[in-house]
């Protein structure tokens, strides 16, 4: 009898329909991370002759070729400018970022807050190419002569701020920095606003002042988020193509100033890609993308794990 | 001074501080806003600059009244919007469907870290991958290849906005259709989507402004045009494109087409971006009244 009575059991287990709602939800959605496998292996398999040509010299040579289809071809000084300005931008936004963050997650002047938040949130809308314009006619040009100017004359035996000119390097850092600093604010803001009120009421019961209580309760314990902030944000600089392309001023070497002109991954394929011409010249463009396409993937999975490992423990503490 | 004193004025010195590096973060929006209007209204003011197709450089003697225009490149943006919009934001809300209403099943956070992923990658590398799915193995430029990449950079916006949407729907209005008798697919898609409906459309309307403000997957796919196209199989221009193409070229002419060219770009996406804020907030309210 007892058999019979597991057989019952079973058979209102498996009455229950399958979830095919569920099954196709999950299909479509499943195009998401197919999609994004898919561009890798794309990218791979376009890029596979230069890959093999070049090996991985490639990342470590600074020849760039096109004249013959032989090339020889290397990524560095790309991989250089892509990485210097991408750094110089986050120190110039981070201090910024930091400090909107930490004003709009006060409480109160909920109008004042509103405005400033709806600011920096519109700076992220406004579209790279648009950037790129204003940069290259008004921005670089301002920063030529009331940045690079007095900084090289005052300091310009330094090599690395000598040579000032209106495109380089440090123009093409400025204009990134205002574009990523809404993603490093949005997010700062978050983790700041997550820090639960209890420590920063405990701060002030003891007698601290706001800035004591920023500086050595609410900061440290946000200090995870911001840092994944900042890389999430350092993802979007490595990656960032047409304001860059538009100011860098596009020259295959590595500066010996950061005023200089010089080149990213992202830019030497936007200029170059249309006119690339044989079967290693194009290719070696495309290892270019394949290069900052898996850099960004670490970067962001790397800082989107921490972001969201940083707001779970905040939670579970509060 | 007494030591306490020195911490208060210490602590109103850095709130100072912080005040005024919120105003530097803000002087950016200004200035681009300023110059892009002060430099793209002249051309915009004439009503042909929206119909009319671009003209060649007219330097050294150009017309004190221009013809030229950017119609070709604001209907190349509206078709090759509107086709990655047909891809993207169809599958985009099913896909947010999932990830909010399986929120805890271990696939859906491997889709949102795909999703995030995908948000942060560089869209020149996703214009590489339509170039080589598509022009390649086509052997010609098309608007239709344009689209694809755009829907991919629409597909993960649309995906997570939707998502947000659906998850603040309460949980009563999804147990009492259960309680019903309704199968899952009509309390998902018939009680809970059009309650979310506001945030959906948000969620469109954000990733349309994103894709018609993007340069970089279209420069090797749509490759761009002198006149007005329609055919999705051929190349085709669009505003970023106009942007980017004649600001770098040394003919006023052409330089006051780009900026005026920004100007429409930037004036339609910062509308989209306040309408959908407005839409956002009433999604919220009506979820607090519930």
């Amino acid at each position: 009898m007892a058999a019979s009575a597991e057989t019952v059991q079973a058979r209102v287990i498996t009455a229950r329909p399958p979830d095919r709602f569920r099954t196709t939800v999950a299909g479509v959605a499943t195009i998401v991370p197919a999609v994004l496998v898919l561009i890798v292996i794309t990218l791979a398999v376009q890029a596979w002759p230069s890959i093999t040509h070049f090996g991985l010299g490639f990342l470590t040579s600074t020849s760039w070729d096109p004249a013959s289809d032989e090339g020889p071809f290397g990524a560095l000084p790309a991989i250089f400018g892509t990485v210097a300005t991408s750094f110089l931008a986050l120190a110039l936004a981070l201090p910024v970022g930091v400090a909107v963050a930490v004003l709009l997650a006060e409480p109160g002047h909920t109008t004042i807050r509103g405005v400033i938040g709806t600011g920096i949130e519109l700076l992220a809308a406004i579209p790279s190419v648009v950037y790129g314009i204003w940069a290259l006619y008004v921005l670089a040009p301002w920063s030529y002569e009331h940045l690079e100017l007095p900084i090289s004359d005052h300091a310009g035996f330094i090599g690395w701020l000598s040579s000032p000119a209106v495109r380089g390097l440090f123009n093409a850092a400025l204009v990134l920095a205002v574009m990523i600093l809404p993603t490093l604010t949005a997010i700062s803001r978050d983790v700041v606003r997550a820090v639960p009120r209890g420590l920063k009421e405990n701060a002030v019961a003891l007698g601290a002042t706001w800035w004591e209580t920023t500086w050595h309760v609410i900061l440290p314990s946000a200090r995870a988020g911001i840092f994944g902030a900042t890389i999430l944000a350092l993802g979007r600089a490595l990656g960032e193509t047409i304001a860059v392309t538009m100011v860098i001023g596009n020259a295959y070497v590595i500066p010996h100033s950061i005023f200089q002109p010089a080149y990213t991954l992202a830019s030497v394929i936007a200029n170059e890609f249309t006119e690339a011409t044989g079967t290693l010249y194009p290719a070696a463009l495309i290892e270019l993308g394949l290069v900052l396409i898996l850099v960004t993937l670490t970067v962001n999975i790397f800082a989107l794990l921490l972001v969201r490992s940083t707001a779970a423990e905040v939670r579970r503490a509060a | 001074m007494s030591r306490n004193h020195r911490r208060r004025y210490a602590s109103r010195g850095w709130l100072a501080l912080m005040y005024l590096l919120t105003v530097i973060a803000l002087i950016p929006l200004g200035l681009v806003l300023w110059f892009t209007i002060l430099k793209g209204l002249p051309s915009v003011i004439h009503p042909q600059f929206f119909f009319n197709s671009e003209l060649p450089p007219c330097e050294p003697r150009c017309p004190t009244v221009s013809d030229a225009g950017v119609g070709h490149a604001i209907v190349g943006t509206a078709i090759m919007v509107g086709l990655a919009s047909l891809m993207a934001i169809p599958i985009g809300i099913l896909g947010g469907i999932y990830l909010a209403e399986y929120a805890i099943a271990r696939w859906s956070s491997w889709v949102r870290l795909a999703a995030d992923v995908l948000v942060g990658t560089p869209s020149i590398a996703i214009g590489l991958f339509a170039y080589a799915f598509l022009v390649v193995p086509l052997h010609h430029f098309s608007a239709f290849s344009g689209s694809v990449a755009l829907a991919v950079l629409m597909l993960p916006i649309v995906a997570r906005t939707t998502e947000g949407a659906v998850a603040l729907i309460p949980n009563g209005l999804r147990e009492s259709g259960l309680a019903l008798g309704l199968p899952r697919w009509r309390v998902s898609l018939q009680l809970i989507l059009p309650a979310a409906a506001p945030g959906v459309i948000t969620g469109g309307l954000l990733s349309v402004a994103r894709a018609a403000g993007e340069t970089a997957p279209l420069l090797f796919t749509a490759f761009g045009a002198h006149i007005l196209e329609v055919d999705p199989n051929g190349p085709m221009q669009a505003l970023p494109l106009t942007v980017f193409k004649y600001a770098l070229l040394p003919y006023r002419s052409l330089q006051d087409q780009a900026w005026g060219a920004a100007l429409v770009l930037i004036v339609f996406v910062l509308g989209i971006n306040l309408a959908s804020r407005f839409l956002l907030r009433r999604q919220i309210a009506l979820a607090g009244q519930r």
